[in-house]
């Protein structure tokens, strides 16, 4: 182990706001992509599947409209 | 094994496959991330010449060799699918790009904080900068092309031409920007200024770099099974796929709800 | 070797025919490079050290102004679409065309550009050296530009698209080109300069018509 301390550790000696900014934005973009990519397919696989109940069901929608 | 390749390059065998794949992909990523950070912030000393700045290499260092092997890695994709014209490739060169292109934002952001307290300014005109900037306009360039093309198939082979032209670019355009460097620089700034690296620090950084590559793969096998529906929406194989989550989801979306509360 | 010939004889008479729009593209040139002094200022030695950069990127964005003419018209009258079943090679076609947009943007810009240099108070062996070195980069520029023209057919917003796609891979010209004037204002044999410029428009005229063929047919299919 390195640092004497944690608020050693967030200090980086002085480069604090410039390494926690790079592992930050890091970070950020590393957590945020897998979500979207995976909200995008959730999304991707619930319109296919209205659409492919829609189709199913071509007289019922008829009625409705 | 190559009947194996073979059988998996069709879509419906290749989406389960994916599926399967994904998880360990981010157990891959997650163990190599740990250690790696583990031994590049806690355990590493200083830097003699770069005070603790030098820590930002851990991640720049991953994500700007990743910004460049994606666009080759896509490059590839791009050749495989004009000659042999594959369906897969297509979707996968589509799956990488906005990863690269984040990454070289990444290695954009991360040499900017790095740069800031080594050569006291944000942005400096250094011939890797530049050229990773002009990386990061290939990227987007792809990416507008290949979203405004409504026929996938057009789409996918447009793509795959601009990719290579831009492969085959890359080069050219790192040796002229270098040219330009010498010509107009005075100072010389230089990332890889003299310190011979510890041991240490370059098991970390690699590690650092493997848990990226790790984590393309799944990031962009979870994307390219989105295309995969989208374009193949019409196959059998899709539609039975999807009515079978849809009787399985009302199982258990209940239950997930009612532990959420 | 007559197929190219005959491809730049016909767009040349086809071009010839609209004379305006030959013109639009030096105007533009004439009001980006006239726009710049009123940015920055009168100052001789200040206009002078932006010259070469100023006068290719407007050189650079003329050329691309030209770029979505270059196909549009032919594939929508089907005209592209017979010379693409044509028993000639589409890459020598693509040639004709190259050679053809060369002509009535690069050549007529390169003409062009010394009397632009005279109001950045641009020396008259560099004023040559400019025009040189247009002469020299543009072929490479619409070569290139194919290419982006070809991918970006028929799509909408097809003309921001292609400076997208075109704008980054220009860099290389853009770099030897303006770097042969500077080296040349300031008492640099620009030499080394204008033959990375040549191999660069011998490059782009020779390999680029290639790929732009393969992505006309992407497009045709």
């Amino acid at each position: 182990m390195y640092w004497n301390s944690f608020s050693d550790f967030l200090h980086m000696g002085g480069y604090g706001l410039y390494v926690w900014g790079s592992f930050g934005m890091t970070a950020l973009v590393m957590v945020a992509e897998p979500l979207l990519a995976r909200r995008q397919h959730r999304l991707i696989a619930q319109r296919l599947r209205r659409q492919l109940r829609a189709e199913a069901k071509p007289d019922r929608a008829g009625e409705a409209a | 094994m190559n009947m194996n390749w073979y059988k998996f390059s069709a879509p419906s065998a290749f989406y389960p496959l994916a599926g399967k794949l994904i998880p360990w992909f981010w157990a891959l990523a997650a163990l190599f991330g740990t250690v790696g950070l583990w031994l590049g912030l806690v355990v590493a000393p200083i830097d003699f010449q770069q005070g603790e700045g030098y820590r930002i290499i851990f991640v720049h260092v991953g994500a700007s060799w990743m910004s460049m092997f994606i666009y080759v890695v896509m490059a590839f994709w791009a050749a495989i699918g004009l000659a042999f014209n594959t369906r897969l490739s297509g979707m996968m060169t589509a799956a990488l790009a906005p990863t690269g292109a984040l990454f070289t934002f990444l290695a954009l952001w991360t040499g900017a904080f790095w740069g800031k307290p080594m050569w006291g300014a944000w942005w400096v005109w250094d011939a890797r900068l530049t050229s990773e900037l002009i990386l990061l306009f290939l990227y987007i360039g792809f990416i507008a092309l290949t979203r405004a093309i409504d026929d996938p198939r057009r789409a996918d082979k447009a793509g795959a031409v601009l990719a290579l032209v831009g492969v085959i670019n890359i080069p050219i355009i790192y040796f002229s920007v270098k040219w330009w460097n010498t010509l107009h620089q005075g100072a010389s700034v230089s990332l890889s200024k003299g310190s011979s690296m510890a041991a240490l620090m370059l098991w970390a950084m690699l590690l650092c770099a493997l848990a990226m590559w790790m984590y393309t793969i799944a990031v962009s096998l979870i994307r390219v099974r989105g295309i995969i529906l989208e374009r193949e929406r019409h196959t059998e194989w899709v539609k039975a796929l999807l009515l079978q989550n849809a009787a399985a989801k009302p199982m258990i979306a209940p239950i997930a709800q009612r532990e959420a509360k | 070797m007559s197929v190219v010939l005959h491809i730049i004889a016909r767009d040349l008479r086809l071009a010839l025919r609209r004379p305006a729009d030959l013109a639009s593209v030096l105007f533009f040139f004439i009001i980006v490079a006239s726009l710049f002094p009123l940015g920055v200022g009168p100052e001789a030695d200040l206009l002078r050290r932006l010259a070469p950069g100023v006068l290719w990127v407007g050189a650079l964005l003329a050329t691309m102004l030209s770029l979505p003419r270059m196909f549009a018209d032919d594939f929508h009258d089907g005209a592209l679409e017979q010379l693409a079943l044509s028993p000639h090679p589409l890459g020598l076609i693509v040639l004709g065309k190259t050679l053809a947009h060369w002509l009535v943007s690069g050549l007529p810009l390169a003409a062009l550009a010394p009397l632009l240099g005279l109001q950045f108070d641009l020396p008259v062996d560099t004023l040559l050296i400019l025009s040189a070195s247009i002469l020299l980069g543009t072929p490479a520029l619409s070569g290139i530009g194919a290419i982006g023209a070809a991918l970006t057919l028929g799509l909408r917003g097809g003309g921001v698209l292609l400076s997208l796609l075109v704008l980054p891979l220009y860099i290389p010209v853009l770099i030897f080109g303006a770097g042969a004037v500077d080296a040349s204002m300031n008492g640099i044999n620009p030499h080394a300069h204008l033959f990375l410029l040549a191999a660069l428009t011998v490059g782009g005229v020779v390999f680029a018509p290639f790929a732009a063929a393969a992505a006309l047919k992407i497009a045709l299919e």
